[in-house]
């Protein structure tokens, strides 16, 4: 498996996903944060958040799996680092909340690793993972 | 409230997770890993693998778990309702695949005081039972001041 090569400052073409309900309560399930801010409207509200938000381990295995597409091979991912920003709200509806990924190559390491610097936005246009580095085994 | 500065450095008792290929499956599925290497045996083996690979967060599974019975433990004087997670971080020294059977230990690597919230980050060494490391996880919560802080 080789990697796309590319040097540092590229920028890898984006990726759209949304998430519903019904993809909380799978991740949920999968999980095993059955936390109740992420399927009941009471509960998140209660807390003093807008509505029902999608687990932050989500929108990271998300960025996680972005990279790992990018890579073409999943076992490549070495690292993955992330600080949750702000939440992703999920309406009650069938479209729910689009999360737009993107990256851009910040190293090249001599035995072809690559850092990339990941970006995930919310609905709102506003970051939702903040430095977000992922570092891919080169071969 | 300020959290227990003696808790740094003290790490709980190793648990132990034996990795399931369907569990694997079922958390491929909700993260949109439609690699065959996470449900189909014989493509995991075709790259090189013992058995279906486990998507890069996968760990959360168990290194949660682990980490949940910390965070409730009393004499911390952490409120997990009041809780966020702030920062989360993998560092895989080789993939996770179904048959593993991972000791996970977790132990308190930092607590800090940001703006009257304790700041507390976990630890989690992962390893196989040779004593390899799989993987270390570190994850970074806040316990939010209450109102009367």
């Amino acid at each position: 498996m080789t990697l796309p090569a590319v040097t540092t400052g590229d920028e890898i073409a984006g990726r759209e996903v949304t998430l519903t309900r019904a993809d909380l309560v799978r991740y949920a399930g999968a999980s095993g944060d059955l936390n109740p801010i992420h399927w009941s409207e009471r509960t998140a509200t209660a807390v003093g958040l807008p509505g029902v938000i999608a687990h932050g381990m989500l929108t990271m295995a998300l960025a996680a799996q972005f990279v790992a597409d990018w890579a073409g091979d999943p076992a490549a991912v070495r690292s993955f680092s992330t600080r949750f920003t702000r939440p992703v709200v999920v309406p009650d509806d069938d479209e729910g909340a689009t999360v737009t990924l993107g990256a851009t190559v910040k190293a090249v390491d001599d035995d072809g690793s690559v850092t990339l610097g990941v970006t995930a936005v919310g609905p709102d246009g506003k970051a939702v993972l903040g430095k977000a580095l992922a570092v891919v085994r080169g071969r | 409230m300020a959290l227990d500065a003696s808790f740094v450095g003290r790490s709980w008792p190793p648990r132990t997770y034996r990795v399931g290929a369907e569990k694997v499956r079922e958390f491929a599925r909700a993260v949109g890993a439609t690699d065959p290497v996470h449900t189909d045996v014989e493509a995991a083996r075709a790259a090189g693998h013992a058995d279906v690979v486990a998507p890069p967060t996968f760990p959360v599974v168990f290194t949660w778990e682990a980490t949940r019975e910390v965070v409730d433990d009393p004499a911390l004087g952490l409120d997990f309702t009041r809780v966020v997670h702030r920062d989360q971080a993998f560092e895989l020294h080789r993939p996770v695949v179904a048959g593993d059977v991972l000791t996970t230990v977790v132990s308190v690597a930092e607590i800090k005081e940001l703006a009257g919230n304790d700041v507390v980050t976990f630890r989690c060494d992962v390893t196989d039972p040779d004593g390899g490391s799989v993987l270390v996880s570190t994850a970074t919560l806040v316990g939010r001041a209450g109102e009367d802080a």
